[in-house]
């Protein structure tokens, strides 16, 4: 009780906001748990919805996937960068506890990376602009929401 | 005639973004400026790991902002640098003394360009802005410039810098600069940021490949202070340092302070024999 309690305060405080995100069942940053490179648990219990995840994936402020990645589910949009891998039929080479994992902290899953972490406390990270401090890039749901666009590429 | 070039560049561009594979790496064309043969592409040298050859970010550029740089007459850095001659020969402060009342014409600053930054008397990393504002403040008496943004400062190290052009950058990384070297490494190395990425992520992991609609260089800084299309005028080093580290959310380190010169250090030296190309333009 006591825990959830303060899970939920940090949440308020701790993630971007974004209207009716952090609930009282939202996993805070710092308490994601990845175990063999997996996090099985939805972080809010709120199923994701894939169309705004889409729309996350392309945004230059939240998940600037495309940045890095190319998409052919994208080929309307221009300049989709070759840093990382292209996600075509991602969902069929990984599953979902991988995939949150990925998104939560790359760094845990690929060592090394420069994908960023998307859902990690920003006091563990290094000259973080005040504006971002306590933030994290993608709040939980954004993060669950991208899951679900990325389980359709298939 | 202008008009139709930019519509097949961007038309070419699309057709990149969406196969996104041709780009790859630097172009294989020769960089000449007015003639003069510049050194674009040359070994590593030995104290960099992680890339074999270092290239001139003009290599990296599209073919329409290429052509700006080759030629003084298109290249629109070229009233700015006017402005810096006119400045060399003007006499401010007390002691009613211009650049050339000491240094003489402006080509006696040949090869400055090249040791930037340097290590002075009394054993502090300097870039070529701190000297130019010594001899104001101590040998003018006059007001120093503003150091990242003033067109003074700005006009008087592009001119400086010109009279380096096409020789090779050699700035000394042994001796009293060791330590800042060291320093200026152990930033181009740091993961910072929301975004968590090291200079090196980008400019030395990545170089060639297009992030988004970018063409990613080396980061090189042999053609500063450089044109930009985007500020639409000239900017120095320390405010590109400072425009990528916002870009990945960091908190920028001060413009002149000792972080920016030391790192200011390790990028010159990890270009180390690529001409000077003062005042590159690019986008
Ligand atoms: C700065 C560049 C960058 C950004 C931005 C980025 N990634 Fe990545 N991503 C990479 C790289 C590089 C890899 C390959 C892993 C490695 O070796 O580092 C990767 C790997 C992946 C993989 C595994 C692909 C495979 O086939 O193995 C997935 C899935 C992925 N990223 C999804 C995303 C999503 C979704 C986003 C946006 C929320 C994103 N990435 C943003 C660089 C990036
Ligand atoms: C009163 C004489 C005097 C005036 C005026 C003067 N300088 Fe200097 N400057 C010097 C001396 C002396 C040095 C140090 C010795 C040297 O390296 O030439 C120096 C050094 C420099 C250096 C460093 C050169 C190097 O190789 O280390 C630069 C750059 C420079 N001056 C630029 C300028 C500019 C630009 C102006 C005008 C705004 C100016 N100076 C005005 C005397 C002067
Ligand atoms: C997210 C990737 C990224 C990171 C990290 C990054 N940059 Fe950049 N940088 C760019 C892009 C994109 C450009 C413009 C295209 C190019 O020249 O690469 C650029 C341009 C530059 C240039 C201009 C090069 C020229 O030819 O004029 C310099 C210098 C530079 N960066 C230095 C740095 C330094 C120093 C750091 C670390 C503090 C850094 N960058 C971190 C993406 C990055």
């Amino acid at each position: 009780m006591k825990r959830s309690l303060i899970a939920a305060v940090a949440v308020c405080v701790g993630t971007s906001i974004g209207p009716g995100t952090a609930s009282a069942g939202t996993i805070a940053p710092a308490d994601v748990r990845i175990v063999d490179m997996m996090v099985a648990e939805s972080l809010t219990g709120v199923l994701g919805d894939p169309a705004n995840g889409r729309k996350v994936f392309a945004n230059r402020k939240k998940g600037n996937c495309l940045a890095c990645h190319a998409n052919s589910d994208m080929s309307e949009m221009l300049f989709h960068g070759e840093v990382g891998p292209p996600l075509d039929g991602v969902a069929e080479r990984y599953d979902e506890a991988f995939l949150r994992a990925l998104l939560v902290n790359s760094k845990a899953v690929f060592e090394g990376t420069i994908m960023p972490a998307f859902y990690v406390d920003s006091a563990t990270l290094n000259r973080v602009l005040p504006k971002f401090q306590g933030k994290t890039i993608l709040t939980a749901q954004e993060v669950e929401d991208v899951l679900a666009y990325l389980m359709t590429l298939k | 005639m202008k008009k139709i070039f930019t519509a097949t560049a961007a038309t070419a561009l699309a057709a990149i973004g969406a196969a996104s594979a041709l780009v790859a790496g630097p172009a294989d064309i020769p960089l000449i400026i007015e003639g003069e043969e510049m050194i674009a592409r040359a070994p590593a040298p030995d104290y960099i790991d992680g890339v074999d050859t270092i290239y001139s970010g003009w290599l990296f550029r599209s073919e329409e902002t290429q052509a700006l740089e080759v030629d003084d007459f298109e290249n629109p850095a070229m009233p700015a640098v006017d402005y810096g001659l006119e400045l060399w020969e003007t006499a401010d402060g007390s002691e009613g003394k211009s650049c050339a009342s000491c240094h003489g014409d402006i080509s006696e600053m040949a090869g400055v360009r090249t040791v930037m930054p340097k290590v002075n008397e009394n054993g502090e990393l300097w870039a070529m802005e701190e000297y130019i504002n010594d001899c104001r403040v101590n040998r003018m008496g006059a007001e120093p410039w503003k150091r990242t943004k003033s067109p003074e400062m700005l006009g008087m190290t592009a001119a400086i810098g010109l009279q380096s052009r096409g020789m090779p950058m050699n700035v000394a990384i042994d001796g009293p600069a060791a330590p800042f070297w060291e320093q200026g490494r152990e930033l181009y190395y740091t993961r910072v940021g929301q975004l968590d990425m090291s200079c090196a992520n980008c400019h030395e992991d990545n170089y060639g490949n297009m992030i988004r609609a970018d063409h990613l260089s080396q980061g090189q800084i042999n053609g500063f202070p450089t044109y930009r299309l985007k500020w639409g005028g000239l900017g120095s080093i320390h405010r590109r340092f400072k425009g990528c580290m916002k870009n990945i959310r960091a908190e920028p380190y001060k413009p002149g302070g000792p972080e920016f010169t030391a790192l200011e250090l390790y990028v010159a030296s990890r270009g180390n024999g690529l001409s000077v190309e003062t005042p590159a333009v690019r986008n």
